[in-house]
């Protein structure tokens, strides 16, 4: 039984975006969604630096460096794409515009507190970038994580420890181990790693976890 | 007849010095107007107060000003990148004062000091850390937070296309800030790559109107 890749947490999570929807993915790790979409489903990727209908990374030499994400990595433009100042960008994010939005996470709580931009540590500057807009102005806001820290520490919580971005803000969860849903401030599991047992997924989490009835398998066919 | 088109960065920068705020456009290197930026680093000027998104990528523009301490606080919403490291230098020594503002929160507040509006009401940041010492409000059962204009001496900004009346067009994702700070900024000087001339920009294609520009510098070449 082995864990999910970062690659295949992004495949599962692009399977549940659907059709038509205006998606913003979030710097490092949920970039790679973006790989998997569907390519039978019209999905409409907006970055926050002024781009909807976002392509593929360019080929070697095509590079423009006024074209680039939010990652400030050069991507391409889609038919139908367009471009907007940051302002309008943020009417977007924060008028409800967008309908999901993936980002990473330090810690997530059983009521949907995300922390996403702070440590403790005060000798490195934070910095927020899109992060707080997001987390209120998606309309679903989907976490992609790791279950745990690279030390072992459950990143699912029952109250976040580090500054928070958004309060109650998180829908649903893809971990390396698990789908879970935030449901009346506890968690939900609706698929676990096949193989893994509903233990050894507790004995991971840093909060009481459910699960649902019909709660499935996490696998990934990439 | 109506000109701001001024051809050395003596004129670009007249009216700037020591503890100035501005405006500086750009997200990442992408609008980032280095050309302005260098200018004001080789004019000795200190104490600056930055208003951009980022603090310093690369070598250039900001992260040189920041190099040779000339800069007392950015206000940003995220001061490092990859290739950030003089920040980080300068936030760990105590030498740089950074107040970090959620994106669309800053961009709001220059639009809001453009547009002559007192503050506004955002969603964003409530219940976090950001949000501590600000006037809330609840609305309709809905919680925000009380966001002040954030007013800038000068606005720096990097349009591709200008005409004397100081039209411009932009380049792609290096749009970004510059139509907000245009807007914000006392003066806002405006570097572009070229000045065309008046009635030769499509009137559909202005983003920036004229009236939010002061100056503008084209560079071709390295301008003294």
């Amino acid at each position: 039984m082995e864990k999910l890749t970062r690659p295949q947490i992004a495949w599962r999570i692009a399977q549940d975006i659907p059709e038509g929807a205006y998606v913003n993915l979030g710097i490092g790790a949920p970039e790679l969604v973006a790989n998997y979409l569907p390519t039978d489903r019209e999905i409409v990727i907006h970055s926050e630096n002024g781009i909807l209908g976002m392509g593929p990374t360019p080929a070697e030499g095509e590079e423009d460096p006024d074209l680039i994400n939010a990652g400030k990595r050069p991507v391409t433009l889609l038919p139908g794409g367009s471009y907007f100042h940051h302002t309008d960008s943020f009417a977007m994010i924060r008028g409800g515009h967008i309908d999901l939005c993936v980002l990473g996470a330090f810690q997530v709580a059983q009521n949907g507190d995300l922390a996403n931009w702070a440590t403790l540590d005060n000798t490195r500057p934070p910095g927020v970038g899109g992060a707080m807009d997001l987390a209120v102005g998606a309309k679903k806001v989907i976490v992609m994580t790791d279950h745990c820290t690279r030390d072992g520490q459950p990143k699912l919580l029952d109250v976040c420890t580090y500054p928070l971005t958004g309060l109650g803000v998180v829908n649903r969860v893809y971990t390396d181990l698990a789908v879970i849903d935030v449901e009346d401030k506890r968690f939900m599991v609706r698929e676990i790693l096949a193989g893994l047992s509903r233990d050894d997924l507790q004995a991971q989490t840093g909060a009481p976890l459910t699960f649902a009835k019909d709660c499935a398998d996490l696998t990934a066919a990439i | 007849m109506i000109d701001k088109q001024v051809h050395n960065f003596d004129a670009a920068l007249a009216g700037l010095g020591d503890g100035a705020t501005i405006m500086v456009s750009g997200f990442g290197a992408a609008g980032a107007p280095h050309d302005l930026m260098d200018a004001v680093l080789e004019r000795g000027w200190r104490d600056l107060i930055i208003i951009s998104n980022n603090a310093g990528d690369g070598e250039r523009g900001l992260a040189r000003l920041m190099q040779e301490r000339r800069i007392k606080k950015v206000i940003c919403s995220f001061p490092t990148s990859s290739n950030s490291e003089i920040v980080k230098e300068l936030y760990s020594a105590g030498a740089i004062e950074l107040e970090i503002v959620p994106q669309g929160t800053l961009s709001e507040r220059i639009r809001a000091a453009g547009a002559g509006i007192g503050g506004f009401y955002t969603r964003t940041s409530v219940g976090t850390p950001i949000a501590e010492g600000k006037e809330k409000r609840t609305i309709d059962g809905v919680d925000y937070v009380f966001e002040a204009p954030l007013h800038a001496d000068f606005a720096f900004v990097k349009g591709k296309l200008a005409d004397r009346w100081g039209n411009l067009t932009y380049n792609k994702s290096a749009r970004n800030f510059g139509p907000s700070m245009a807007m914000a900024g006392k003066i806002t000087v405006a570097q572009v790559d070229r000045i065309v001339p008046l009635g030769d920009i499509d009137p559909e294609q202005v983003v920036t109107p004229g009236v939010f520009v002061d100056r503008v510098v084209e560079i071709a070449g390295r301008l003294k």
